[in-house]
């Protein structure tokens, strides 16, 4: 039993800050250097190139901290033993959720103060019939986005999710010290608890705060389809923490079987976001409805997304599937690295796509404001969770299931 | 010299693996081993090559992905052009989401089938096939290795597996 404790090495924590660093420079320079597009009032223009990357980042890394606590709470409820070994390293990234749950709620809080105007619902003229911005389309949702209802359910999912994670990962430390399996049922108890609230809390977030930026579409495939590319997210996380982790030296149970089986995840994930992804756009393609089709026209046709769109198409579902077939693929950290890092962007990419032909329409740009925003969140995601690495034990003492995961062998 | 075929009986799988693992370094070869359940990362202990199962199953599923995309080219496209959702349909790709559940089905069953076919064909488990176990204790609870040597290694052969914990040998 080597290194049991990591070490937050001061080269890695001045990495983390220089991201950071980017990160809020790009954000406060984006809201000098971002003017209204053609066509549109300066007056009324607030900056939504800028709000719409805060949106993208705040969702998609709250994302991957929020399917962490999924993928622990799964794990405790179907007793799995094989994840054992590597169960610090997705707690600790589950440790980013209430950090992104925060961030999420001042996003929100600041579109209700009307500092952005992303959601077109969340301005009151659209409901009055005298206003030229009146919409009977939003009328008609208003039963469901009246503000008391929509902050209910806001706060309840940030508050709930983040209390949930709060607790398991009390708890992991807490089996630490003791013996017995009290803990542990306690946790499956919990874990199933929190399955059936996600099940319906991820459809509905992914509805309430991304849907709704199309405020006149809707789709039943889209809360799985946000299920899936967060879970994604937050399994190729997980994968590149433990690679750098053997990298670096520790966690010497983990063997390659784990690591096979981890790429295995990431593979079949792949493929569920890949199918859901698909299924919502045949059925879409196929029907034809104009109501619903506008959706694809804005990210294929009217706007110029469409390379992007093939783009996140190919990086997430054709690369994952051609590169992590085979046995030995998985098992090769350098081109499991590779891959992971491939499936990270394009997630991200994919995140991208749901919130800018909604929000910014035309006005969209990959440039500066994007990438720099996108890696100051990367700083404070890689930031929190090397913090809760260094908190406990890289290892775990007591799990009933701790000495079969170290002999998992395949 | 004479051909000889040893069957060791041995009542545990650890104590199976260690005696392979000495004959395969001694330059003996194994010739089948018969256990009650699949021991983990016995091919490679006994020497079995990696099986070319998987290959058969990507050639299938090509197969079943061009047998798929053949039929609805010639039927919705060449033989008879189908109006699906609107959308002109004078080449294939134009309509290529509403054919892709089929490919996909098709090349899944392609491959299962002809994975599954091909397996039972190879290692002959036909319906009427005579059972080529040679000792009915190793579907209970005993593990067995064969080995097929020459006359005059039998004696060191039998050393090792004794040493090694085989309850039982048998020349055959």
């Amino acid at each position: 039993m080597t290194n049991l404790n990591y070490t937050f090495t001061n080269k890695t924590k001045n990495i983390t800050f220089g991201l950071m660093a980017i990160g809020l420079i790009t954000i406060i320079a984006g809201f000098f250097a971002d003017t209204a597009p053609e066509g549109v009032n300066a007056e009324d223009y607030h900056h939504t190139r800028v709000w719409a990357n805060l949106l993208v980042n705040s969702y998609f890394f709250m994302g991957i901290g929020l399917l962490a606590t999924f993928f622990m709470a799964l794990q405790y409820v179907a007793e799995v033993a094989w994840s054992v070994a590597v169960k610090r390293v997705y707690e600790a990234v589950s440790c980013y959720l209430p950090v992104g749950a925060i961030i999420m709620f001042l996003l929100l809080l600041a579109g209700q103060l009307h500092l952005h105007s992303l959601y077109q619902w969340m301005d009151a003229e659209t409901l009055n019939p005298n206003s030229p911005k009146f919409d009977e389309g939003i009328v008609n949702k208003h039963a469901y986005f009246a503000t008391w209802f929509f902050w209910l359910r806001t706060c309840l999912y940030l508050s709930i999710w983040s209390w949930f994670q709060y607790g398991f990962r009390k708890r992991s430390i807490e089996e630490d010290l003791q013996n017995g399996t009290s803990i542990h049922f306690k946790n499956m108890g919990k874990g199933a608890m929190f399955l059936v609230f996600f099940a319906v809390t991820s459809s509905t977030s992914a509805w309430d705060w991304m849907m709704s930026l199309d405020v006149h579409w809707f789709s039943t495939m889209y809360g799985w389809y946000a299920f899936a590319g967060m879970w994604i997210s937050a399994m190729v996380t997980i994968i590149l923490f433990v690679l750098f982790l053997k990298r670096k030296g520790y966690l010497p149970e983990v063997n390659d079987s784990h690591i096979h089986d981890l790429g295995k995840w990431v593979f079949a994930v792949s493929f569920l976001w890949s199918y859901l992804y698909f299924c919502q756009f045949m059925l879409i393609w196929y029907t034809n409805i104009p109501e619903e089709i506008i959706y694809f026209q804005d990210r294929l046709h009217n706007y110029g997304y469409m390379a992007l769109m093939w783009t996140v198409f190919f990086m997430n579902f054709l690369f994952p599937m051609i590169l992590l077939m085979s046995r030995d693929a998985k098992r090769n950290y350098y081109f499991l690295t590779t891959v992971g890092c491939i499936i990270f962007i394009g997630h991200w990419l994919d995140v991208f796509m749901m919130v800018m032909p909604g929000t910014v329409h035309g006005n969209w740009h990959l440039s500066w404001i994007e990438i720099g925003t996108a890696l100051g969140f990367l700083g404070l995601l890689l930031f929190v969770i090397h913090r809760a690495l260094t908190k406990a034990p890289l290892m775990i003492k007591s799990h009933p299931y701790l000495d079969e995961s170290v002999h998992h062998h395949f | 010299m004479s051909k000889v075929v040893i069957h060791a009986i041995y009542d545990d799988e650890e104590p199976l693996l260690e005696s392979a693992k000495q004959l395969r370094s001694q330059g003996f070869n194994i010739k089948d081993v018969f256990s009650p359940f699949p021991i983990h990362g016995i091919d490679g202990v006994i020497g079995v090559p990696r099986t070319r199962l998987a290959i058969c199953a990507f050639l299938y599923g090509i197969t079943g992905t061009s047998l798929a995309t053949l039929m609805m080219w010639y039927m919705m496209v060449h033989d008879w052009p189908t109006n699906i959702g609107g959308k002109p349909s004078f080449a294939y790709y134009m309509n290529v989401p509403a054919f892709i559940p089929i490919s996909f089905e098709s090349t899944v069953l392609c491959a299962a089938h002809g994975m599954a076919i091909t397996f039972f064909l190879r290692s002959w488990l036909i319906p009427g096939a005579k059972a080529k176990n040679p000792d009915p204790r190793t579907t209970d609870d005993k593990f067995m290795m064969v080995i097929e040597t020459e006359e005059g290694s039998k004696s060191n052969i039998e050393s090792i597996l004794k040493n090694g914990g085989a309850s039982e040998v048998h020349y055959k």
